[in-house]
């Protein structure tokens, strides 16, 4: 019995989930039954830690044609059309080999989208990684990049925006998630489930081999370390030829009405496939191991079970329909097999050579998984510790840090400079962001802008993350990322439909890291609440951290939104000279998390600037109804780098200036640099500016005419608050002031990332 | 007037070009890689995408593929065809256009809008722009390094074999040679060029300067079938 004990431990697997297992069986599992548990009982497959917590989350909405639990959300958006989107963690096999972990990150999430039924439309993808200088990053984001552009280019989805972030946090533990959107028509909206006993089980795609053997235990759901290098043989690898013939073949085959069910292979492989799918239909499947088409020829009945091989699905298909399902596979040239059959038991069998190898109850596997309860406890030292000597409260009208001799300009143009809040332009060339004809907008200018079917209508797609806020206050990182993505969407006229989300955190039997993912949770909730939005699906990965500690924690936000015409979308540049810039939203202070902190330097007993819920929500639906109306000609989210960036940005990319004057208190660093959320830039037409003033007063929103749009320059005057009149009067309420002409800001944003990687040509 | 556009296993532009075939008045259908019959296509085009995966080197599997027997008839009795992207890597491939396509300069992926400057607007492919227009398309390739040896790029700059070049201000994207975007064969009827007018095919998008390109293959074909009435 001993060997038995040290085997389910050497497959990590803990002596009370071997017992958990044990009652479930009614009996001790042999090897292959035990192989098979691990996977599908790992953290990925199982989220055993996190499931009890997922399920508070809100997830239901009027348009939610399918939700979490489904390889990807799917919300009906009219016209019998529906959009399906989602978001997925890819970070571990990227720290080990950043290309193809990478590559095979998109290729997963895009399996999720097609497996529904809907053909993939768009590619965002959100990357964090160390300090740029490190020479082990440069490699990692080279690698990755490449890996995203290899799979994305080739299978011909266009991949149209994402983040790129720095923090040292990541230097070990670099993050890869991508999010993938498709559309469908709602008819054909396929679940990843086997109904009716006596349906076949077709297995279509690569062959089954020995890469990626127990990548969602080994690699997945344990904590890095020296030892990593070794599990390169878990990382699979990426065929997107062979993922675009999968996507025509299956959505083929999804039309001609010809599959019961279809399930796409990821984690766990055949084991999460055929339990996942019986599961979720109430039967079993059988499984004939010697029908398993392998790349190797001596593989162990665990290795077939358990392999990760990347481009296999799975497609439930009625015995009269088999001949024109292998057909179109044939056609397509996948090589396509039946390796087993729907029944009424509610078993998983594995069958070979006559003989039965494992039966488990498919539920076990599944819905019926271990489930844990951990324990979450807030650090002991808090965020807002008071400096030494200090008494009573922070205060927290001043952020703390040095004000004198300030120079705003050269602020700016470092901020403009930092690898963080540069151009992406050295990321995005390597991504083809138009194949598909129907890109409107994409890359670093805003939120993604996509036609539907080549028609007026168009969705619009944003992810952001607020991961150095979270450092500090994990509530209010995950709020704020979700207010900064739904107003991404916003700013551009859209209504925002929905919530995808990976959640990035550190080993969930941390009590402190725990707690940072259940503080997480509750302001991804919170948040959602307040906005009306239902969170569609999602994933979560735990154990991103190294021996030097773990990452911040990530709470990584996609939102997509729709327009009703594409046409009148809102744009970040600047559209006219002299069209009148105002600012809506109300600063608050704080500049802990910030981009200025970064660069600054962080004070010691700096705060977060505050998140009003209410007034973000009010603010999104002002948005909509101002473009609604005709009201905006430009439109742009304050958030890194703050009012001065937003200002720089919306200039830059529209090759038109600007002169501003920004009423400034006590710390002018706050009203220029600060990050508070809730707040946009907007430009309209001077003859519109006493209808747009009493717009955003119907919302209950303060509007704040701060200049107008021409020049070549980017001026902005610092005032003193409450001064009036022209600024020669204003006298010594002048503190300072920016201004620089647009060719400066562009050189120093423009440089930023090639500069800090060392990629300058 | 027909266009057919060649499917290739890996294709993924021939959607998108249909599309702007349609746009441009024609009537567009898709060509199965695995029939060699064109079905009466009046104009063939060999789509971008990676065909066959781009194995071993862009396009140099697909031109086995037996729809490519038909091209190559359909060329050698005048046929117009078009190759984009990676459909000019297969022509270069299959030698019916010259030249080879080479890795990017960078030796990265490069998509990006260029400036195309219009050598001659006699031909087939070009006519309907207007002179000293510069064509503003985007450009999505790994390997659109345009090469020749330089005795045979001024056979064919004397031959008026260049059709489109990269021009400023984004300048040449890739180290083609002569900044040669696009190329013509010896009879000016087959043309391979590497970024993409179907996706430039309304302002919306960015431009719609790639219509030109699409416009000028279906006036070409309507002038030929009214000149062939006359005869």
């Amino acid at each position: 019995m001993v060997a038995v004990e040290a085997r389910h431990r050497a497959l990590g697997l803990t002596d009370e989930e071997l017992e958990a297992i044990v009652a479930r069986l009614g009996r001790r599992p042999n090897d292959l039954e035990l192989a098979m548990f691990s996977v599908m009982w790992s953290e990925h497959c199982s989220y055993k830690s996190s499931r009890r917590h997922l399920a508070e989350l809100p997830t239901s909405g009027t348009d939610v044609v399918a939700g979490p639990g489904e390889n990807a959300g799917v919300i009906a958006i009219g016209e019998g059309l529906a959009v399906a989107f989602k978001l997925e963690s890819h970070n571990h096999p990227s720290a080990v080999e950043p290309y193809q972990g990478a590559a095979t990150g998109v290729g997963g999430i895009l399996r999720d989208i097609f497996t529904m039924g809907a053909r993939p439309i768009a590619v965002l993808d959100a990357l964090k990684f160390g300090p740029p200088a490190d020479p082990r990053t440069r490699a990692l984001v080279r690698g990755v990049v490449r890996g995203v552009g290899g799979y994305g280019n080739c299978v011909g989805v266009p991949t149209v925006g994402g983040e790129l972030v720095f923090d040292a946090s990541y230097a070990d533990n670099p993050l890869v998630n991508v999010m993938a959107i498709g559309l469908l028509e709602e008819r054909h909206l396929t679940r990843a489930a086997a109904p009716g006993p006596g349906n076949l089980v077709v297995l279509y795609g690569s062959a089954t081999g020995r890469d990626g053997i127990g990548g969602a235990s080994v690699l997945a759901s344990a904590t890095f370390d020296d030892a990593s290098a070794a599990k390169r043989p878990s990382v699979q690898v990426g065929d997107p030829f062979a993922e675009k013939l999968l996507i025509e073949a299956s959505l083929e085959l999804i039309e001609a009405g010809l599959v019961e069910g279809l399930q796409d292979l990821g984690a766990a492989g055949i084991t999460c496939a055929v339990s996942e799918t019986a599961d979720r239909a109430g039967t079993g499947i059988t499984v004939d191991l010697d029908a398993v088409p392998r790349r190797e020829s001596d593989m162990a009945p665990f290795e077939v079970m358990i392999s990760e091989s990347q481009e296999r699905m799975c497609a439930i298909v009625a015995p009269h329909r088999l001949d024109a399902v292998l057909e179109i596979c044939s056609r397509w040239g996948l090589p396509a097999a039946v390796i087993g059959q729907v029944t009424a038991d509610g078993l998983v069998r594995v069958v070979s050579g006559g003989l039965e190898l494992a039966a488990i109850p498919a539920a076990a596997l599944t819905s019926d998984a271990i489930v844990l309860d951990r324990v979450a406890r807030p650090p002991v030292r808090t965020r807002l510790a008071p400096a030494p000597g200090a008494i009573g409260a922070i205060d927290r009208s001043a952020d703390g840090l040095p004000e004198r001799g300030m120079d705003p300009g050269a602020v700016l143009l470092a901020l403009l400079g930092h690898a963080n809040l540069g151009s992406r332009a050295w990321v995005t060339t390597q991504y083809d962001a138009t194949v598909g004809a129907d890109t409107v907008a994409a890359g670093e200018h805003g939120a993604a802008v996509l036609r539907i079917r080549h028609g007026r209508r168009g969705l619009v797609a944003a992810t952001d993350a607020q991961a150095a806020v979270a450092g500090h206050d994990p509530w209010l990182g995950a709020a704020m990322a979700v207010a900064e993505c739904v107003r991404n969407v916003a700013v551009t006229g859209a209504r925002p439909l929905g919530v995808t989300n990976g959640l990035n955190f550190g080993d969930p039997g941390d009590p402190e890291a725990f707690w940072r993912f259940t503080e997480s949770l509750r302001g991804l909730a919170d948040a959602c609440r307040a906005f009306g939005l239902p969170i569609t699906g999602g994933n979560v990965s735990f154990y991103n951290a190294s021996p030097a500690g773990a990452i911040l924690p990530t709470v990584q936000i996609g939102v997509v939104g729709l327009l009703d015409d594409v046409a009148r979308r809102v744009s970040p540049a600047f559209r006219r000279a002299d069209d009148v810039i105002a600012v809506v939203g109300t600063a608050s202070p704080g500049l802990a998390g910030s981009t200025y902190a970064d660069v600054a330097g962080n004070a010691p007993d700096d705060g977060l600037p505050d998140l009003d819920l209410e007034r973000e929500a009010a603010l999104q639906r002002w948005l909509q109804s101002a473009a609604r109306d005709g009201l905006l000609a430009s439109a742009q989210d304050i958030s890194g780098g703050g009012l001065a960036v937003a200002i720089a940005e919306s200039s830059m990319w529209s090759g038109l200036g600007a002169r501003c004057a920004v009423g400034v208190g006590s710390a002018p660093s706050v009203d220029l640099f600060g990050e508070s959320p809730g707040r946009v830039v907007v430009t309209a037409d001077p003859a519109d500016r006493e209808r747009l003033d009493m717009s955003a007063a119907a919302h209950g929103l303060p509007l704040e005419i701060i200049g107008e749009v021409g020049g070549a320059r980017l001026v902005i005057e610092l005032v003193r608050r409450g001064a009036t009149g022209a600024a020669e009067e204003r006298g010594s309420g002048v503190a300072d002031a920016v201004d620089l002409p647009i060719t400066d800001l562009e050189h120093a944003w423009r440089s930023a990332l090639p500069r800090a990687l060392g990629e300058e040509t | 007037m027909r266009v057919g556009v060649v499917v290739f296993p890996g294709s993924n532009c021939d959607r998108d070009t249909l599309h702007a075939a349609t746009l441009a008045g024609a009537e567009a259908v898709p060509l199965w890689h695995e029939r060699p019959d064109l079905d009466g296509a009046d104009v063939v085009v060999l789509p971008g995408g990676f065909a066959y995966g781009d194995y071993l080197r862009a396009g140099v599997l697909a031109r086995f593929s037996p729809i490519m027997a038909a091209v190559r008839e359909h060329a050698s009795a005048g046929g117009l065809v078009l190759g984009i992207c990676n459909g000019f890597q297969v022509l270069a491939e299959a030698g019916l256009v010259p030249g080879a396509l080479r890795r990017n300069a960078t030796l990265r992926f490069e998509h990006r809008w260029v400036r195309l400057t219009v050598e001659r607007t006699d031909s087939p492919f070009t006519r309907a722009i207007p002179p000293d227009h510069r064509l503003r398309l985007p450009i999505a390739h790994g390997e659109g390094s345009y090469y020749l040896p330089h005795d045979e790029l001024d056979v064919l700059e004397a031959r008026g074999g260049v059709l489109f070049r990269y021009a400023a201000p984004e300048g040449n994207p890739n180290g083609s040679a002569r900044d040669i975007a696009g190329v013509v064969d010896v009879g000016g009827r087959v043309c391979g060029l590497m970024p993409h007018p179907e996706r430039a095919s309304e302002a919306l998008l960015g431009s719609d300067d790639g219509m030109l390109v699409l416009r000028s293959i279906v006036e070409s074909v309507a002038i030929a079938g009214r000149a062939a009435v006359v005869a």
